[in-house]
């Protein structure tokens, strides 16, 4: 039984080792050499003059919390989907108060103006 | 099948992770990684209980316990991020050792 | 399936599907009002919705007790506590009506986040199954964990708000993985279920204390028991104050009664082995309760420790796991909601003299008599009655725990409770002391500042509780009787 699992050792162990390789190699072979502007980052030549961070706005997370719980009601909604052949009447009836009151949480929202982009 | 006392190990091993995290934290946003961990912990119990036939197999309780539970984690986050921009707001930090207006 | 079983005894649900309707109406109607007052309109629609609830339940009162789905169940008990919850409700409702600056533009998140959180306190009394208990804690818990930090001008309300939520959290996945343990030692989440497999030999039941202890965890953090206390004074301070009121009340009852009906339904041929454990928890938090209340100079800080101190009194009943005792509960929680909210409305007048700052120091309480003569007095019945000094209802709430538990057995337990009854005399009638027979603190000062009234829906709401707090101390037997308990 344990003989089953042969192959998964043997990828452990090569992804493991690519990327020991990959990083190790260069580490002990390449030339060493650091200096301040290697350390800076990055901008297409320009030499960077301020913080690159900016304030996040707060409607980036409005979104990604409004998608995260409808997107839980999707959860729910494709186990309801699969076994409602079987279900019928039933788990429509069942289904109908929890999508209203997401409906209605929905129309609030919307309402109110936090799908407002600006 | 792998015994039930494994799963329930795991699931200790998983909620003593979470609790780690939800404690020494300072970070307002990793203790509640931490606290999503914890629930998680206990769904891997559910389910394993569930599996293991504490009931009959057809009452899918362990089951549907978890899967709302998991609803209820995310409907927790967006209500805790939504408190921990209110407070960023205010107070310019999510570090809740300096929350400290409140005595005690 | 059969689709009737949906609706088969839905009726037993019926003010939570009152408020749930009530609340998507609010929604609507909060969406399309325009202008002025409409927060004025909001909170009557809450009011008028709430009272549709409170009929609601009367109408099912007399009904004999069946299951809805293996879910929820409406007998005596449950109505006793939604009763309670309902009033907490109201009365809350009234108090926010213009307490917050900011309310004409939230007030509809305001009012339907308070209803939400009452339907889910009023579904826990009622929840005779592990997943509906977690999910209604976890409605009412996140409400009031939003309309802490409702208050969104003070840094102090958004830090309580903060607070609580991190602590609650972390203190509902102790209560889920408690779940889980008690699920796989039944075999079920249903409580009867459990008992019954449990009963007769089967099951895990080696895994149905750790089960309890993780249960008590979350359990303990949400009525402040201790060692779990240590959020109550600060959110207490930092939420608003008519949100506080409504807080302090709904969540001991809805928390109790959930857990009254887990452990007398489920795990009563345990009760022998989690008693005494519980009985060392309501020592310890009367005791520290009390002691702690002495140091308080905020009003505030002071009524949440004495919240705390009345959790105490309450696991009493619950250690005694008697029916007697569980209707001595719910008459202890429904005198405890008129003077707890009664006493908070005091403040909130208070307050609104002495600068709007969502709290008012002891001192200031100093010579109150002369000021305000009539919210002293109010005071002075709210302080007396949660002192547990007769004829009052506090008295009458106590005694009635406290016979249920000597008849059960513990009447060491009641000898203690008494003592801290008398303990906590101290700091509640310091208060009456100093609005009566102390002078004011600067006293040109209160010359020279304006007398600012108290809100009409304030002098409401201190008219009904001292006259409920008087009512149901004349007449406790009536009361009494009315509120039952589980099993009876």
């Amino acid at each position: 039984m344990a003989s089953d699992y042969l192959p998964l050792l043997i990828l452990i162990l090569l992804a493991a080792g690519f990327g020991v390789i990959a990083i190790g190699l260069p580490t002990l072979l390449g030339p060493r050499e650091r200096n301040n502007q290697k350390l800076e980052p990055y901008e297409s030549g320009i030499i960077p003059f301020s913080d690159a961070r900016r304030r996040f706005p707060v409607k980036y997370y409005l979104v990604a919390m409004l998608f995260l719980i409808f997107d839980i009601e999707v959860i729910f909604l494709y186990p309801w989907a699969a076994v409602l052949r079987d279900l019928r009447l039933f788990a429509l009836v069942a289904m109908i108060p929890f999508f209203i009151v997401l409906v209605v949480g929905f129309l609030y929202e919307w309402k109110k103006g936090a799908l407002d982009w600006d | 099948m792998v015994p039930l006392s494994w799963y329930l190990m795991l699931a200790a091993f998983l909620f003593s992770c979470g609790l780690y995290g939800a404690l020494a934290r300072r970070n307002a946003i990793a203790m509640l990684m931490g606290i999503e961990l914890m629930l998680n912990a206990a769904n891997i119990n559910l389910v394993a209980f569930w599996r293991h036939g504490v009931g009959p197999m057809e009452d899918l309780t362990g089951q549907a316990f978890a899967v709302l539970i998991i609803g209820l984690a995310a409907a927790e986050a967006a209500v805790g991020l939504a408190l921990i921009i209110a407070v960023y707001r205010e107070r310019r930090t999510i570090d809740v050792d300096e929350l400290d207006l409140l005595s005690g | 399936m059969d689709t009737a079983l949906l609706f088969d005894n839905a009726v037993v649900l019926l003010p939570e599907l009152v408020l749930a309707v009530g609340v998507m109406v609010l929604m609507m109607v909060d969406i399309g009002r325009r202008g002025q007052n409409g927060s004025q309109l909001l909170a009557g629609l809450s009011v008028a919705i709430l009272l549709l609830g409170i009929g609601a339940s009367v109408m099912i009162w007399g009904r004999a007790p069946v299951e809805y789905l293996d879910g929820a169940i409406s007998d005596g008990f449950a109505l006793s506590v939604r009763l309670v919850i309902l009033i907490a409700g109201v009365l809350g409702v009234l108090l926010s009506r213009n307490w917050f600056p900011a309310i004409e533009r939230q007030g509809g998140a305001f009012y339907s986040l308070h209803l939400l959180a009452v339907i889910g306190m009023m579904l826990m009394g009622t929840a005779t199954n592990l997943i509906v208990l977690f999910i209604a804690l976890e409605i009412f818990s996140l409400a009031l964990y939003i309309l802490s930090g409702f208050y969104r001008e003070n840094a102090r309300s958004i830090e309580a708000a903060m607070k609580y939520f991190l602590l609650g959290a972390f203190a509902s996945t102790f209560f889920v993985y408690g779940c889980a343990l008690l699920y796989g030692a039944g075999g079920s989440s249903k409580f009867t279920q459990i008992h019954e497999t449990l009963a007769t030999g089967g099951g895990n039941p080696s895994l149905v204390l750790p089960g309890i202890a993780l249960l008590l965890v979350g359990f303990g953090f949400k009525v402040s028991l201790v060692p779990f206390h240590m959020w109550t004074p600060d959110v207490y301070q930092g939420a608003p104050t008519p949100v506080t009121a409504f807080m302090s009340v709904g969540t001991k009852a809805a928390a109790f009664a959930g857990f009254f009906r887990l452990m007398m339904t489920a795990l009563p041929s345990f009760h022998d082995q989690w008693a005494m454990p519980l009985a060392i928890l309501a020592v310890l938090t009367m005791t520290v309760g009390n002691l702690t209340a002495l140091r308080q100079s905020s009003v505030k800080r002071m009524l949440a420790y004495s919240g705390i101190a009345h959790a105490g009194n309450i696991l009493i009943a619950l250690v005694a796991g008697t029916a007697a005792a569980s209707s001595a509960a719910a008459f202890y929680l429904f005198a405890y909601a008129f003077m707890n909210i009664g006493a908070f409305t005091v403040t909130i007048a208070l307050e609104r003299q002495y600068g709007n700052e969502n709290d008012v120091e002891q001192s200031r309480l100093a010579g109150a008599a002369e000021r305000f003569p009539v919210l002293a007095a109010a005071m002075a019945i709210f302080m007396l009655s949660l002192s547990g000094i007769p004829p009052l209802a506090g008295f009458f709430g106590k005694f009635l725990v406290f016979k249920a538990a000597v008849e059960a057995g513990w009447a060491w337990l009641v000898v203690i409770g008494v003592l801290n009854s008398a303990v906590s005399a101290y700091y509640y009638l310091r208060i009456v002391v100093a609005m009566y027979f102390q002078q004011p603190e600067q006293a040109g000062d209160e010359k020279e500042q304006p007398f600012v009234p108290a809100s009409r829906s304030s002098v409401f709401v201190v008219v009904v509780s001292v006259l409920a707090v008087v009512v149901i101390g004349l007449q406790p037997g009536l009361w009494a009787d009315l509120l039952r308990g589980l099993g009876q």
